[in-house]
């Protein structure tokens, strides 16, 4: 943790309320989120028990599984939620407009400019916490590989038609969230927390009732106090009154009241099949849909604080203005989403399980790379994230109080002016260090040269942006009485060396992978059929 | 009977059956697990030479630009004739200046201006944008544990066979961003290359060097326990074989006593009182910059192997360790203020690879509430008690080992990972219980 947070949930501790981490918004967020508040049974790992969703913060769907443990009512569940999710997909997938990509030509091997179509915008999936976007990824993970009975008449247990589309989109939300920086499935708890620190723990700061009372307590109660009523208390029935954001219940509700609605559900199920006459299951048939109701109910009161949490969450996020690198970030989460929808569009397989050696080598690659460019990019857009990095010795602000023309050796001599810079910071500058400004949007860099008035002044040499000239362009060098900040990380990040095809990966990493193979899904075992 | 263990002749075999699996084996790859000080660098020298005056056209991928420059200067001290290739960066000083006073070595930022040279040399980085029609015949691959499993995916093309080299008891390579993802996968991206290279091949040839000859007679028996347990070494000079004193006598207070404690026994501790600090510790560092200024003022001398008088424990023989870059500049700035500027102050990843006479060391643990992964790390320890030729001190608060033992560790387990022993934990216990024999409890 860096020495600005740590001060600031001190102070949010000694305030009694969460403190500023961020003075603008460093995620995007659309105008029409998907919010998504599933709910999953206990003690078996990506059965759902129901869920929220929607766009509308009104009129969210709710879907339900009544007997978690029933295949078919878990796949008409998927399909509920797929009659949700891709009509809503598909909508940003129709509105395109046209964009230059660079690629290699396969007949000449050159960088060539082509033009290809770029989704205007793209869908935006909002889970309340961490665990959610695990979640989204365990359903992609199940639902991707099933054949519908359309793709294999052999398949015993055929997924509903649909269903591994929504599964290989959820599996491409939840890659993408590994990307830093990118905002196409956000965890509330995650975006909350990083724009206010608050006086817990940032573990603690993953329960989302507690997170937003830290942020925004109610009257006349401190973060503290209320985030500790949002953990623990309890209703007369002994249940949370602040339900947990999920995916995963509390136990309590799990074994006062979920257990004995299933089995009130069940007795009704069996009673109906039992039913031997056509009266006698018309009576059977309302018991079990008012057992059902039971179970909807249920569901919906535990879903619904947490929907409501969500919105309230997402309506503190707008009021802070976008960061001025954010838009960026979200055309690169276009281009994400338009390479996507092309693959489908393709007809290609869905993503496989495991990706070969040289897909995670560059998977890792573009992720370091996105991280260094989202700390850049934060902290030029945002002061106060500028000043944590000042903080820690790598960026320093001050007044500009010398400039002394200089120009370099060579036949042809260019501006190399010396600039002095008054600050309080204490950067951590060495030798010949390389430091950064933002000069109209673009880094112009300088080194460092000398430290005068034991360390209050730092003399720095500004060596391009300056023109082509003997005499440098205007504007292009501080003057005296400028306020300047420099960074000592750089502002945009090289593209890295380009790695071989998968086809042509070396002996040291195993030879080429082989052909791709249609995965099967997996095997169906007697967990699966209980 | 017991048989006299002779150093220079048990590395002298090694090198041998190394030099001769690399010249004339059959597999890929040789593999040459190298632990601190045991003449990787000289191999690696040795290994170039001999292939290139067998006539194979050589690469040699390092890892950062000063390791490039250190094997250039080599190569051309031990044969000042053959013609080296220095690939390098298009940025501004992109290598050593002391390169531009070698006659045969040619420096180009493009692969195709050293066509030709017996020898080119540059980092994993650069190499990783060279394309070659034709991929060289042999390749070395220096600090081969440091290099990640993708930097030898981005390389392993321009090369039919490689010999790797380095130390597997130094720190990990690292990402920035979790690749928990990826791991138990063969070719883990964030992995060192030498783990994937092995993974996939497991037939390949490994040796190891038997002898360090930087670590004391004091020093590596502790090393070699506490991170290499399955693979032991020996120091290549004994007990007697070298000393460091001091002429001005100890002023009896902490610092001093803890130099002579060192001078004496090869370690010390300066224990200071228990407390949580934050990572800048003041005291701690104080204390860090107060034994550096008394070694220096008392006026050292250090004897040993290589030459019969003592040579003066200068600035530039001393270095100091720590686990954090905001630690290294705050003991600089304590430096500093006490007139001492020459003083090497780096973390311990900046510091791997390099050889001093004393070291002054800033215990990773000193001061925490909690023992991290990071801080926990064997081969962060292992890099701050293995960079010294005489002695090492370590500075740290009291109450670590109850630290260790309040956190156990509670990293996930993965899957299909292979599993490194010793753990930071158990290397831990094993360092502090052998400095508790040379501790100097002190309260600045």
């Amino acid at each position: 943790m860096s020495l600005i947070s740590t001060l600031a949930r001190l102070e949010a501790v000694s305030t009694g309320r969460a403190q500023p981490a961020a003075t603008v918004r460093h995620r995007h967020l659309g105008d029409r989120p998907l919010v998504f508040v599933p709910l999953i049974t206990a003690g078996e790992a990506g059965a759902p028990l129901g869920a929220l969703v929607g766009t509308d913060r009104d009129a969210p769907r709710l879907l339900v599984v009544p007997q978690p443990r029933d295949r078919d009512l878990r796949f008409a569940f998927l399909a509920d939620l797929a009659d949700v999710v891709l009509p809503y997909v598909d909508a940003y997938a129709e509105v395109v407009e046209a964009a230059e990509r660079t690629e290699t030509d396969p007949e000449t091997g050159k960088r060539v400019k082509v033009e290809v179509d770029l989704c205007a915008d793209a869908p935006q999936l909002i889970v309340p916490s961490r665990a959610g976007i695990d979640l989204v990824r365990l359903l992609g993970r199940s639902m991707r590989f099933r054949r519908t009975a359309e793709q294999d008449p052999e398949a015993p247990y055929p997924a509903p038609p649909r269903v591994p589309l929504l599964g290989r989109w959820l599996t491409h939300f939840g890659e993408r969230a590994r990307v830093p920086g990118s905002s196409l499935l956000l965890a509330m708890t995650d975006v909350l927390g990083r724009h206010w620190a608050t006086g817990q723990s940032s573990l603690e700061d993953q329960h989302l009732g507690a997170l937003l009372a830290w942020i925004d307590p109610p009257e006349g109660m401190t973060g503290a106090e209320a985030a500790l009523k949002a953990e623990l208390e309890r209703d007369a029935q002994g249940q949370l009154t602040c339900p947990p954001a999920g995916p995963a219940t509390d136990p309590a509700f799990d074994n006062k009241l979920l257990a004995p609605a299933i089995e009130r559900y069940d007795r009704a199920r069996t009673a109906l099949a039992a039913a031997e006459d056509g009266l006698e299951a018309d009576e059977r048939l309302g018991a079990l849909t008012s057992a059902e109701q039971e179970i909807r109910d249920l569901v919906h009161s535990r879903t619904r604080p947490t929907w409501d949490a969500v919105w309230r969450g997402l309506d503190l996020l707008r009021e802070l203005p976008e960061g001025a690198h954010v838009e960026e970030r979200w055309t690169r989460d276009r281009w994400s989403f338009t390479g996507h929808r092309d693959r489908v569009l393709a007809g290609e397989p869905p993503q496989p399980r495991r990706d070969d050696a040289v897909t995670a080598a560059n998977k890792l690659a573009t992720r370091e790379r996105e991280q260094a460019r989202l700390e850049a990019q934060e902290a030029l857009d945002d002061p106060l994230v500028m000043a944590g990095r000042r903080l820690a010795g790598e960026a320093f602000a001050g007044e500009v109080t010398d400039v002394v023309m200089a120009y370099s050796d060579g036949k042809r001599p260019s501006p190399r002016p010396l600039v002095t810079v008054r600050t309080d910071d204490r950067p951590h500058l060495g030798e010949r260090t390389k430091v950064y400004r933002s000069l109209g949007g673009k880094p112009q860099s300088a080194e460092f040269v000398a430290d005068e008035e034991d360390g209050a002044c730092v003399v720095l040499r500004i060596l391009d942006k300056m023109g082509r000239g003997k005499e440098p362009e205007p504007g292009s060098v501080p003057e005296k009485g400028d306020r300047v900040c420099f960074t000592l990380f750089e502002h945009e990040q090289r593209g890295g060396a380009k790695l071989p095809d998968p086809e042509e990966t070396p002996w040291t990493h195993g030879g080429p992978p082989g052909e791709a193979t249609l995965e099967a899904a997996d095997p169906v075992t007697e967990e699966d059929v209980l | 009977m017991t048989t006299v263990f002779d150093p220079s002749a048990a590395a002298a075999q090694a090198t041998d059956a190394i030099l001769h699996d690399t010249l004339h084996g059959t597999a890929r790859g040789v593999v040459v697990d190298s632990p601190p000080g045991a003449g990787k660098s000289t191999l690696v020298v040795r290994a170039a030479l001999e292939l290139a005056e067998a006539g194979h056209p050589l690469m040699v991928v390092a890892q950062t630009n000063a390791q490039v420059d250190d094997l250039v200067l080599r190569l051309a001290e031990k044969n000042p004739e053959l013609p080296v290739g220095r690939l390098h960066s298009n940025d501004a000083d992109p290598y050593d200046k002391a390169l531009d006073g070698l006659e045969n070595v040619r420096k180009s930022a493009k692969a195709a201006d050293l066509a030709g040279q017996a020898v080119v040399i540059s980092t994993a980085a650069k190499w990783a944008h060279v394309k070659v029609d034709e991929p060289w015949r042999h390749a070395i691959v220096d600090e081969a544990y440091q290099m990640r499993s993708d930097a030898l995916l981005a390389v392993a093309g321009l090369f039919e066979r490689a010999l790797f080299v380095g130390d597997p008891g130094q720190l990990d390579p690292f990402a920035i961003v979790g690749s928990e993802q990826w791991a138990g996968l063969s070719y883990d991206p964030s992995a060192s290359a030498v783990t994937t290279l092995l993974a996939h091949n497991p037939d390949l040839p490994q040796h190891r060097l038997p002898v360090s000859w930087r670590l004391p007679a004091s020093a590596a028996p502790l090393v070699s326990d506490a991170f290499y347990p399955y693979t032991p070494f020996r120091s290549g000079t004994g007990h007697g074989d070298r000393g460091l004193s001091f002429a001005v006598p100890s002023d009896g207070s902490g610092p001093d006593r803890v130099i002579d404690e060192a001078a004496a026994s090869g370690w010390g501790l300066l224990e200071l009182p228990a407390r949580h600090t934050p990572r800048t510790d003041p005291e701690a560092v104080r204390a860090v910059a107060t034994v550096v200024r008394r070694m220096l003022d008392r006026g050292g001398a250090a004897t040993s192997e290589r030459s019969p008088d003592p040579s003066p424990l200068t600035a530039d023989r001393i270095a100091v360790g720590t686990a954090h870059r905001d630690q290294a500049a705050a003991v600089r700035a304590a430096l500093a203020d006490l007139g001492v500027t020459e003083v090497v102050v780096d973390t311990a990843n900046r510091l791997q690879g390099r050889e001093y006479d004393v070291t002054v060391v800033l215990h990773p643990l000193s001061g925490r509430p909690d023992a991290t992964a990071f801080h926990l790390e064997t081969g962060r320890l292992c890099v701050l008690a293995s960079r010294h030729r005489h002695a090492c001190v370590v500075v740290c608060r009291a109450g670590v080992t109850d630290l260790l033992d309040d956190y156990p560790s509670t990293e996930p387990v993965q899957l299909g990972t292979v599993v490194k022993f010793p753990d930071g934990w158990e290397a831990n216990h094993a360092v502090l219980a052998h400095l508790a024999e040379h501790r100097v409890a002190w309260r600045p």
